[in-house]
Order: C-alpha cells, then sequence, then structure tokens
C-alpha cells in the first residue's frame, strides 16, 4: 500500500548499502574462513580476486597487494586454505566480499592456525600490552626458576648465576616442559611460586622468575604457545622473564613475559647483576658520601674564618685601640717637629744678639769715637753752644775717662 | 629502612651523595642526608654480602603443602 510506504523510511540504494556494510563489517571484523580456493585472477596493481568454495556456497575474496606480498606460498585453484580478514561491500556492484590478511593452507599450518588465532585472541585481550610489562629487579632477593630438572636450561642458569652473583637465592620449581602435562605443569608451577611467595617475609620474596626450557623442534617448544602458560605467565605477581631456547620465533610465553630472553643463560645473565660491579659501585658511593660530607663541612668552617674574620674588622675595643695607635703617632710627629721648631729659633736668636752687640755705643768707642757729658749732670752734649768758658765736661773713651774744662766755645 | 630493595636504596644513596655534593643545605638537612646515607650504605652492603647461597628444589607433600629441599646438583649432572 503506498501510504505504507509514507509512513517508514525510505532508504536510498546507497543508505542501504552503507547500513548493510556496517552491519557486515561489525560482525565479521576478523574471522577465519575455510574453503577451496578458485577463480584466481590478478589485476596489474598487484590486488589478487580469488573464489571460496565449499560444497554449497561460494564467497568473493580479494587480497591487498600489501598481504598478497606476506603470503608465504603460492595461490592455486584447488588448494584448501583457511583465509583470515574482514567481510565488507564492495558498494558499486552490491556485493559482498572476504578482504583476505592472511591465508594459510589447510592440513600443513593447523597448528600454526591456532597459533595465530590464539595470539589475535590474546592481544585482543591486552596480554602482550607493553604498559603491562614489569620492570626486572636490579638485585632481585631471591629468583624463581620454571624448568625442568633434567634439561640443559637450569644448568645452564645455575651456571650463569654462580658467575655473576655466587650466593643468589634461587628457588626451582620443576615442570616438565615437554609432551603430554607440560602445559599444565608450567602453568601451576608460576602459580605455586606465586602462593609460596605469599607466605615469605619482605626480605625472602622471589622477586623474578625464569620460565624457560633450552632449545628444540618447534613441537618441543610447543608447551610455550599454549593459552595456559599465557595465562598463567600473565597472571603472576612475580615479574617474569621468559627463556625458551631458540632465537627466531617468539612463543606466545615471550610475548606475555615482562621480558623475554633468547636463551636460558641470557636470562640468568638479565636477571642478576654482576656481584663486582655492585660493591665497587657501591664503595664509589660510600667514599662519595664520606669526601662530600667532609667538603661540606669544610665548606662551612671556611665561611665561618671568614665572618669571624669580617667581624674583628668591626670590633669596637680593635677601633679604639687603631685610634690611639693614630693619636699615639700624632703625638710623636708633634714632639718632634717642636724640638726642630726650638732649634731653629734658638739659632735665629743668637744670631739676632750678635747682631745687637754690634750695635751698642761702647762699641762705636773702640773705633775711636768718644762720647761727652757735661758734669755734674751728666748729660750727652752733642752741642757745642750748650756748654760756656768754665764748665766742667768728662769725655768716655773707649778706655777710660779724661776730666776737660771748657775754654773755648765755637 | 629494612623494606627496601636494593636499587631503591642505591638510587636514594646516589642522591645523596648529589645534594652533598651540591653544598647548598643547611648543616642540620647535611647531617640527615649523611646519617641517611651512611645506613643506606649499610643496608646494601649487607644485601650484598649477607646473601647466603642457597638452592632449593620447591615441592609439595601429600597434604599439598609446600616443602623446600635442597638441590641435588649431582642429579643435574646425569
Amino acid at each position: 500500500m503506498p501510504n505504507e510506504a509514507k509512513a517508514q523510511h525510505i532508504y536510498t540504494v546507497s543508505e542501504v548499502t552503507q547500513d548493510i556494510k556496517l552491519i557486515l563489517e561489525n560482525t565479521f571484523a576478523e574471522i577465519w574462513v575455510e574453503g577451496e580456493i578458485s577463480g584466481i585472477s590478478r589485476i596489474p596493481t598487484g590486488t589478487i580476486f580469488f573464489n571460496l568454495k565449499d560444497n554449497l556456497s561460494l564467497l568473493k575474496c580479494v587480497v591487498f597487494p600489501s598481504y598478497v606480498s606476506a603470503l608465504k606460498f603460492e595461490l592455486k585453484d584447488g588448494l584448501k586454505a583457511v583465509i583470515f580478514g574482514r567481510i565488507s561491500v564492495y558498494e558499486k556492484q552490491g556485493s559482498y566480499q572476504l578482504y583476505a590478511q592472511k591465508i594459510e593452507p589447510r592440513g600443513i599450518g593447523s597448528l600454526q592456525l591456532a597459533l595465530e588465532q590464539l595470539k589475535t585472541k590474546l592481544e585482543k585481550e591486552g596480554l602482550f600490552s607493553p604498559q603491562r610489562k614489569r620492570a626486572i629487579p636490579y638485585l632481585p632477593s631471591c629468583i624463581g626458576i620454571v624448568t625442568s630438572l633434567q634439561g640443559a636450561a637450569i644448568r645452564d642458569i645455575l651456571k650463569v648465576l654462580d658467575r655473576r652473583f655466587k650466593d643468589i637465592r634461587v628457588i626451582i620449581n620443576p615442570a616438565r616442559v615437554q609432551g603430554e602435562g607440560a602445559k599444565e605443569e608450567i602453568a601451576q608451577a608460576i602459580l605455586d611460586l606465586n602462593r609460596l611467595n605469599e607466605e615469605k617475609s619482605f626480605a625472602e620474596k622471589i622477586e623474578v622468575m625464569i620460565v624457560g626450557r633450552g632449545g628444540g623442534s618447534i613441537e618441543d617448544l610447543w608447551a610455550f604457545n599454549e593459552e595456559a602458560v599465557a595465562r598463567a605467565i600473565y597472571n603472576s605477581k612475580i615479574p617474569v622473564v621468559s627463556a625458551v631456547g631458540h632465537e627466531r620465533d617468539w612463543t606466545v610465553a615471550d610475548l606475555v613475559a615482562d621480558l623475554r630472553a633468547a636463551t636460558p643463560s641470557v636470562a640468568a645473565e638479565l636477571v642478576a647483576p654482576k656481584k663486582e660491579d655492585l660493591q665497587a659501585r657501591l664503595e664509589e658511593l660510600k667514599s662519595g658520601i664520606n669526601q662530600a660530607f667532609l667538603d661540606f663541612a669544610q665548606g662551612l668552617w671556611d665561611s665561618l674564618d671568614e665572618m669571624a674574620h669580617r667581624l674583628t674588622l668591626r670590633n669596637p675595643v680593635q677601633v679604639l685601640q687603631q685610634y690611639l695607635d693614630k693619636a699615639g703617632d700624632l703625638v710623636k710627629q708633634i714632639n718632634l717637629r717642636m724640638s726642630h721648631l726650638i732649634k731653629l729659633r734658638e739659632s735665629e736668636f743668637l744670631k739676632s744678639a750678635q747682631n745687637l752687640s754690634s750695635l751698642s755705643p761702647l762699641n762705636i768707642l773702640s773705633r775711636g769715637y768718644s762720647i761727652t757729658f757735661k758734669t755734674p749732670e751728666g748729660i750727652i752734649v752733642k752741642d757745642a753752644k750748650s756748654l760756656k768758658n768754665g764748665d766742667t765736661i768728662k769725655t768716655r773713651l773707649h778706655k777710660g775717662e779724661i776730666i776737660s774744662q771748657v775754654t773755648e766755645v765755637n | 629502612m629494612a623494606e627496601i630493595r636494593f636499587e631503591e636504596a642505591l638510587k636514594k644513596l646516589e642522591k645523596i651523595v648529589g645534594d652533598l655534593e651540591q653544598g647548598n643545605l643547611s648543616l642540620d638537612e647535611a647531617l640527615k642526608k649523611y646519617q641517611e646515607g651512611i645506613e643506606l650504605s649499610r643496608v646494601c652492603s649487607q644485601r650484598l654480602e649477607s646473601a647466603k647461597k642457597k638452592i632449593d628444589v620447591l615441592m609439595k607433600n601429600k597434604k599439598g603443602e609446600f616443602e623446600l629441599k635442597p638441590l641435588d646438583k649431582e642429579k643435574l649432572e646425569e
């Protein structure tokens, strides 16, 4: 009925296609699909198209060049395969297809396939997250080891520990590392070391554990690719160093562990520092702290000395003494100058006295001059008119006197 | 002071030496740091020297209780 169409939302083709695409992408974001490959075609850009079939259905598949280059084998019609990818919609054709990211040949790589699935799952759960990785202690008070007592790994680890830090404490929790029951034993051993640790005092705690085994075939190492082991490592409160003896591919245990060592020997080196190195460093710090403190104290003494010195300069007694000294100096100088001055004045006086005596009238007499006095008055006669005949005069010579009577006045 | 990890103690000690070398501390602070440093170095030495070599194997008895037994090294050489 046309009225019903009005009441409902009417999609455009693009809208409904978009919605379908969203639904498919959300539902099949990461899936594995098994089937037989057929109808392979390549286009010049490198993209490969093919169909994946079983006896009832067909799924179109696309492999983009970046994934093509990662393929370890060549795609061929008729090959049974398991394909990992996402389902999406090619809007222009209105067709859904599998955008393949990984292709495993069926049968040959089933172990590998399981591993990939597990890795994907654990990765999604965050078991491999770098943020989760814990620091390995520098000098663990006790090291835990989970491995077989029969393998080469335990000997290698103990040998290295003995060389680097002879008397470090070790607790081994033995576990089978290959074959039936290995994964359960390894997981249990990791759990038990954690439980044992709960009873231990701080100074005795297991601070790191090595979980691993020596090298072997991929099947021998398989226990370390098992989910149980991965989860036990993840749940361990004690940091874990994985040591699965093979350098190439990483096992799942390696991916979950806080630190991955390529071999058990390397793991031992990573958890145990060299004792001599630590001793040397500690000695260095010990003398460093003593020297630093002595220097510090010396610095205090020096500044104390300097302050004391500066204080002395401002001591009032000292200042007074300085003034007294200065005053004393001045008095001495004054005395010295005064005596000079007095001597100078004395000699000047003597000279003047001599000059004075040469001016005495008596001295003139010695040169033949004489002085005449009127007697008895004793007045010096300077004018003849002051005298008259008959007056008595006295003449003073250089030596002696003459008494005479005036007979004539001119 | 007893519940300190070796590397923490070593790091603290390094910092104290650095602080003292800087020299801009009061006498009280310097004395305190010095004492703390000496104590830390004592703890570190103790950790280094007091470790007694001991390698045990963890076992469970019939009751499921943990038991630690010394490692028989001879067995390893087999």
